[in-house]
């Protein structure tokens, strides 16, 4: 089977999520990537290094740039002619995307893919994963959203891929980009990549309160940032700090809940973390019901002085 | 303008799914079902369209049980003018559910069809983005901020990095986001009067689409348990535990 990959980039660098959907289409057969964008090169070079990659595909047009998916889809419907899958990770550029091919090339998009279990066998979480369906496709292609925390990378170096260009129909002529608020991630790791995540809950009070307890213990702890939805619906932080069944999906080696409940929507992000430690006023929160190490303490007094002894 | 406002009857996000042990799938008997959390977001946020003037009708459907009219009536309640249901008791996968949509689009000819980003029973996230490419229009998906003007929906959308906005010509489809409002409950005279409101009733037959399901789900199970661990007496208890880790 060939596979196609969406890599995902911001035009100079290519994206972490990239390489576990290159490790789960591996797994289904040869893989060609694409990287769609604008001035990209640097993005197809950085591609062509990932080992087990047969041929990169760039695509560089202006109407690449921002990811539209209106743009991006009759693009990668195109290519599907010559290809058997198509391979996204399972962020919002993929989900964006990957369903917009699906449906012009008439096939049911199998979403957020937890395994391989053969040539078109996979499975998924569904319900917030307090299930985990398997489900096989009887369409011809397969087009496939890749879960980043469920399949390890693959290797960013050693690979020496050809690079091949390709064009599509370009700009649909119906959709622009007008601007985005990118924050700038300074030197915290990224949430999906972080090896240590520090979350706080509502319990944070405020924008403020949030910033003063929670980032000097992520700070020590070289840590990320997460936050639960009702952390980013009060506004303490931004909405791309939402860790959970319809935020990001996060596996860290530590995740610290602080002042969150752990109700199923958060626990569906979070779960799969190798050690989760859990700081709540109240004894019978669920979130003590995953938690390996829980401590039933006043989040205000017991964080401050938690990262003054660390 | 019209606004087309597919819902779909879930589990309500309240409930903890149980898994059936046949691993046939999961147990929706007696289980508290409500409209999927999302689609109020949008019915919410095409109500606010109306009352800014920039929408004068509002159509809520669904595809789904003969029950899923519960759904609809609420959506009716909050303020949607008109509903139709799809009665169907198979479960329509997301690409059939777009090709129904579609031909519902063409007979309404709406300016906007608002979708959820995602279904809470099945998280596919993939109805909205599906029925814009059937439909060959854009789409702003995960919407936090909506604003019509004149013939074009500009869209502020959540995503991974932050926010990003894009200019959509209408018609277009836009999928809501949490954020984009919080829905109201509908009043005790509104649900009287959401009786009165004209229902359709269709079937899927009606569309003279192929429904028939892509994915065959051959099992469905529990995911792996996790064990409570050790609560510490105090956070010099935890510091020895993270240190015990190799965490600082
Ligand atoms: C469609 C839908 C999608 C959703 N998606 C997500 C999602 O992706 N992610 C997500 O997180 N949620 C999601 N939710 C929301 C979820 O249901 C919960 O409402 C939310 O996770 C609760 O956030 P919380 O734990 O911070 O707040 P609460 O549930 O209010 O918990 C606050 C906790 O803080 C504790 N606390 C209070 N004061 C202190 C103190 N001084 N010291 C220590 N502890 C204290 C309390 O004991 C309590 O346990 C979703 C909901 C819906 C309907
Ligand atoms: N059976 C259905 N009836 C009406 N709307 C639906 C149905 N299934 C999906 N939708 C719409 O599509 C959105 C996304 O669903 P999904 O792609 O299944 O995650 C939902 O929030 C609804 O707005």
């Amino acid at each position: 089977m060939k596979t196609l990959v969406l890599v995902e980039h911001d035009n100079s660098e290519m994206k972490d999520a990239t390489l576990a959907a290159v490790t789960a289409a591996g797994k289904l057969g040869e893989v060609h990537l694409l990287v769609a964008g604008s001035n990209c090169r640097a993005v197809a070079e950085q591609a062509a290094k990932i080992a087990g990659v047969g041929k990169v595909h760039i695509a560089d047009d202006s109407a690449y740039e921002n990811s539209l998916a209106e743009n991006v889809a009759p693009l990668v419907a195109d290519l599907m002619g010559h290809h058997d899958a198509f391979v996204s990770p399972a962020t919002t550029t993929g989900k964006n995307i990957a369903p917009r091919v699906a449906a012009m090339l008439d096939v049911m998009q199998i979403s957020d893919i937890l395994s391989v279990e053969g040539e078109k066998t996979f499975t998924r979480p569904i319900y917030a994963g307090n299930a985990i369906a398997t489900v096989e496709s009887s369409d011809e292609k397969l087009v496939i959203t890749v879960r980043g925390t469920a399949f390890d990378k693959a290797e960013a170096e050693g690979g020496s891929a050809e690079i091949e260009e390709v064009s599509g129909p370009g700009d649909a002529g119906i959709s622009s980009f007008v601007s985005s608020e990118i924050a700038e991630g300074g030197d915290r790791p990224e949430l999906t990549s972080a090896s240590i995540i520090v979350s706080g809950g509502r319990a944070l009070k405020d924008g403020e309160t949030f910033e003063e307890i929670i980032m000097p213990l992520a700070d020590k702890l070289g840590a990320g940032v997460g936050a639960s939805r009702a952390a980013v619906d009060a506004g303490y932080v931004p909405n791309d700090y939402q860790v959970g069944q319809t935020g990001k999906i996060v596996a860290p080696d530590v995740y610290f809940a602080i002042g969150i409940s752990g109700a199923i929507q958060h626990l569906a992000g979070m779960k799969d973390s190798k050690t989760i430690i859990a700081i709540n006023k109240d004894e019978d929160a669920p979130i003590f019901q995953v938690a390996d190490i829980g401590l039933v303490a006043d989040l205000f007094k017991a964080v401050p002085e938690l990262t003054e002894k660390l | 303008m019209k606004i087309l406002v597919p819902v779909k009857r879930v589990i309500d996000y309240n409930v903890k799914p149980r898994v059936k042990a046949d691993g046939s799938g999961v147990d929706l008997a007696n289980v508290k079902m409500s409209m999927n959390p999302f689609d109020e977001i949008a019915v919410e946020e095409a109500i606010r369209l109306k009352e800014a003037g920039k929408a004068d009708e509002i159509v809520a459907v669904s595809i789904g049980p003969a029950k899923a009219q519960e759904t609809l009536r609420t959506a009716l309640a909050m303020g949607a003018d008109r509903a139709i249901l799809i009665e169907t008791d198979d479960d329509v996968e997301p690409l059939g559910v777009a090709k129904i949509l579609k031909a519902i689009a063409e007979e309404e000819k709406p300016g906007i069809v608002m979708l959820g980003k995602q279904a809470i029973d099945d998280d596919s996230n993939q109805t909205g983005q599906m029925l814009a490419a059937l439909m060959g229009r854009p789409q702003g998906t995960f919407a936090n901020t909506v604003e019509v003007d004149g013939d074009s929906v500009t869209v502020k959308r959540e995503v991974d990095g932050g926010l990003e906005t894009v200019k959509l010509t209408m018609p277009a489809i836009v999928t809501t986001d949490l954020r984009l409002n919080e829905p109201r409950y509908a009043s005790l005279p509104n649900i009287m009067k959401a009786k009165k409101k004209p229902l359709d009733t269709k079937a899927p037959s009606d569309y003279g689409v192929d429904i028939a399901p892509r994915l065959k789900t051959t099992n469905v199970s529990e995911p792996p348990v996790r064990q409570a661990g050790d609560k510490v007496e105090d956070v010099d208890a935890l510091v020895a535990k993270l240190k015990s880790l190799g965490v600082a």
